[in-house]
């Protein structure tokens, strides 16, 4: 799956997080702009990796801050 | 290569403090409105396991973990007292150096035998052997894999050593099972669990859950911190009374709950266990247990193996107070009492803490726990019961929580 089809995966998912409605960019990030709290995380999470069958590590989610960067890691972990 | 900077120049400092800045404008909200620091609470005599001297006041203490009534028992003060006279206040070493002393090895061997065993090995908290075991353990390519709401002792196991962290929803099966199943093969893959949940004092489906992680090829960790001596027909934990303790790779215990006084430990079958003694750096680079906590452990300890009438009794106070406390219109953490923890649901920290005060001027203590402790950023008022909280005792903290509640406003 290239990166636009995962991106737009992704858009989709976040949709029912994106409680404000925020214009999603690949520099949108999910802490400052779409005030995602911890239990919110764990759960957006926990969707993306049904949708795409893979593990995002606490590891890897320490280094994405952006939904581009989530978009990259995705796109990657899909191998 | 950045250059110096010149004699006449100074950078800005930057004060590593204000971090802590929002903490510090709730906490002063929050004492701003009048209540006593939840969190500041001095002990001034301490009377029984049930009853302590607060602010002068003879307090009845429902938030100390301290199950089974330990702390006084005479056997355990005198096992103290001795050990004291005759090993001295400290050992003033590391275990693997002149830290060892017969009474490590005594309680060890008690840890053996109340686990039925073939390791032991103490630390000197429970924090430190979560720490130690879990970080020690799982390393770089292997996969932890644990429940969301663990305690702070086993994320920071985790955080400390290199493996990849994978965390789940609160005893859900389902959710660890698709976790393990995406693990690449052949990587080592540990899955931490707890027999007891101290939030809302829920225990956790142990049997399916180390079923699936076994059919993962996983290792098993529980933590028992909270059901060592009352719950199983041992009193071994939660995994005993599900009958998969012979699945549990690592049980993680701790001294500063049932057993009554401080201590930490992990006993295992692992026939390569005590190799742990020489990798695992919580417990190679701290001191040991002074003597007299050793030996009182160690009595305890083997006390707690036949402690039938008092862990009935426990459970009967469970019961009764998680009863009284809904039937007097309180929302509580679990349907059922499931284990000596009764969590009380406050409806905001402002409530939980006006609540906690107003038990506290009733002459009760409970732990006031709030976000981010806690699951779902709730505010809880925790009760933990203890085996020497007598029926009447029990009846007036039913008594306390109702008043206390009507008059703050939290039932009707
Ligand atoms: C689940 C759990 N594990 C470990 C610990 C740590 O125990 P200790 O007080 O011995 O450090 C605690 C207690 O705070 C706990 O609740």
């Amino acid at each position: 799956m290239d990166r636009e089809e995962t991106s737009a995966r992704i858009a989709a998912l976040i949709e029912p997080f994106n409680k404000k409605e925020v214009a999603i960019t690949d520099a949108t990030r999910f802490t400052d702009d779409l005030e995602f709290d911890s239990l919110t995380v764990m759960d957006f999470v926990a969707a993306i990796e049904d949708e795409f069958d893979i593990i995002i590590s606490m590891n890897q989610q320490a280094e994405i801050e952006t939904y581009g960067q989530l978009v990259d890691a995705v796109t990657k972990l899909q191998g | 290569m950045t250059d110096m900077l010149d004699d006449d120049v100074t950078q800005a400092h930057v004060d590593l403090f204000s971090k802590f800045d929002p903490l510090i404008a709730m906490r002063r909200d929050l004492l701003a409105t009048g209540v006593t620091d939840p969190f500041g609470l001095v002990m001034e005599r301490v009377i029984s396991p049930t009853v302590a001297v607060c602010n002068g006041r003879e307090t009845i203490l429902l938030g100390t973990y301290n199950y089974m009534g330990m702390t006084f028992d005479p056997d355990v003060i005198e096992a103290g007292k001795q050990a004291l006279d005759d090993f001295g206040s400290g050992t003033t070493g590391s275990r693997v150096l002149n830290g060892t002393y017969a009474g490590h090895k005594a309680v060890e061997q008690a840890l053996c035998d109340f686990y039925a065993m073939d390791h032991a090995m103490v630390f000197s908290t429970g924090y430190q052997a979560n720490l130690g075991i879990i970080s020690t353990i799982a390393g770089k390519g292997d996969y932890i894999v644990l429940d969301i709401d663990s305690h702070a002792s086993i994320w920071d196991g985790c955080k400390m050593g290199d493996a990849e962290v994978v965390p789940f929803k609160h005893n859900d099966i389902e959710a660890m099972e698709k976790r393990l199943r995406r693990i690449p093969e052949g990587a080592g893959k540990l899955v931490v669990l707890e027999g007891v949940y101290s939030m809302l004092g829920d225990i956790a489906p142990l049997k399916e859950m180390i079923a699936v992680a076994k059919k993962y090829g996983a290792m098993v960790l529980v933590d028992e911190a909270h059901s060592m001596g009352f719950i199983g027909p041992n009193g071994r934990g939660v995994a005993e009374e599900q009958g998969c303790l012979d699945q549990v790779d690592f049980v993680i215990g701790t001294f500063s709950k049932s057993v009554g006084t401080v201590g930490g430990f992990c006993v295992s079958n692992h026939p390569k266990f005590e190799i742990m003694r020489l990798v695992c750096r919580p417990y190679v680079f701290t001191a040991s247990l002074p003597p007299s906590v050793v030996a009182t452990a160690c009595t305890s300890i083997r006390k707690l193996m036949h402690a039938g009438d008092k862990r009935a009794h426990l459970w009967g106070n469970s019961r009764v107070l998680h009863k009284g406390l809904r039937d007097a219109g309180f929302q509580l953490g679990t349907e059922e009492p499931q284990s000596a923890i009764i969590s009380v649901i406050m409806p905001d920290l402002e409530r939980g803490a006006a609540m906690w005060e107003a038990l506290l001027h009733e002459g009760l203590y409970v732990n006031l726990a709030r976000p981010p402790a806690t699951p779902a950023n709730m505010t809880l008022l925790r009760c933990s019961l203890c085996a020497e909280h007598s029926a009447e005792q029990v009846q007036q903290i039913i008594g306390m929580f109702t008043r206390a509640g009507k008059a703050v406003g939290i039932i009707g």
